[in-house]
């Protein structure tokens, strides 16, 4: 019994902490990889987070957030090789595969 | 220097916030009843036996019809990025991977097309399938990494878009013959379903493997 309760808020836990893993992976770490590898921690929690909303609604599990999340893994893969590729871009033009230091401001 | 002793654990302080106040807000979200009784409701008239797929190709058709649009989109913004380099790995000597890959990619076809099959009544369906059949080829691109088996610019442009456009040209005729745009005759929803999935699973397996390549190869000219 408690154990029905407690399962989709699980999910939505776990996806809240993938979530703000990620941001602050993407805000501290400088490597370009990381900062793709942490956009795609980010999005897994988020799709974490809508299959647990789609397993905690009344009337059984909600097909809708399902389709979302699949669409949503199609586009993340598709974004995310182009974004290895845009990083292999910046590493053959600068030599680094990183942002630099400063801004220009400083 | 002194900047960077300062910000991380500020920037770990404000992670910390935001976990907590995103948890306190999922944790409270309100009872909702959702979109499964609806979906349930329309299910005879869909064509296809599974929810997911039937929100997939039927009731949100216009949403997956777009998410093709954005594999070939993503494909062709990695060509005008420039040449592909070579991958860098020598040919692998002895019989075991060819062996292996002679017998495993046979499975690997049947079992994306046993995916895209099932996806009617079923887990499965055209992206499944077309991420085992992807799976498949890069493995053979990666066997082959001297002569790789790359087929003509047109070949490529045409798979690439197929999926997408038998789509559109599905949800035109829906919209022709009275059943709006990406509407299909229930009577003949299973069918259409099906061969946009087939098509739609060719053009998935050939992006993902054009994606793993990460920029055009030499038969693939600029401009027109």
């Amino acid at each position: 019994m408690a154990a029905d309760v407690l399962t989709p808020q699980i999910y939505l836990l776990c996806g809240v902490l993938l979530f703000v893993l990620g941001l602050h992976a993407l805000v501290v770490r400088r490597h370009l990889l990381l900062k793709i590898l942490a956009v795609n921690v980010m999005g897994s929690g988020v799709f974490m987070v809508l299959l647990g909303v789609a397993a905690g609604g009344e009337g059984g599990v909600d097909p809708v957030p399902h389709a979302l999340v699949i669409t949503g893994i199609v586009v993340a893969v598709s974004a995310t090789a182009v974004a290895l590729v845009l990083m292999l871009r910046v590493k053959a033009a600068t030599g680094l595969a990183r942002l630099p230091r400063s801004g220009p401001e400083d | 220097m002194i900047r960077r002793r300062f910000t991380s654990p500020l920037v770990l302080l404000m992670s910390l916030t935001l976990a907590g106040l995103l948890i306190v807000v999922v944790l409270d979200l309100p009872p909702q009843p959702g979109l499964a009784a609806p979906v349930a409701d329309a299910m005879d008239r869909s064509g296809v036996r599974h929810p997911v797929t039937a929100v997939l190709l039927n009731f949100r058709g216009y949403d997956t019809f777009l998410e093709l649009a954005v594999l070939m989109l993503a494909v062709l913004s990695i060509w005008s990025l420039g040449l592909r380099d070579p991958i860098p790995a020598r040919p692998v000597q002895g019989p075991v991977l060819h062996g292996t890959l002679r017998h495993l990619i046979p499975v690997a076809v049947v079992t994306g097309g046993y995916l895209v099959w099932v996806g009617s009544s079923d887990s499965g369906g055209a992206f499944q399938g077309g991420a085992v059949l992807g799976a498949a080829g890069v493995m053979l691109m990666l066997s082959l990494p001297r002569e790789m088996p790359m087929p003509s610019a047109l070949v490529q442009r045409l798979g690439l878009s197929l999926g997408a456009f038998a789509f559109l040209a599905v949800g035109t005729a829906g919209l022709l013959t009275g059943h709006g745009f990406m509407g299909y005759p229930p009577a003949w929803a299973y069918h259409l379903i099906l061969g946009i999935e087939l098509a739609a699973s060719v053009s998935i397996a050939l992006t993902l493997v054009l994606l793993f390549l990460g920029g055009r190869s030499r038969r693939v000219r600029h401009g027109r």
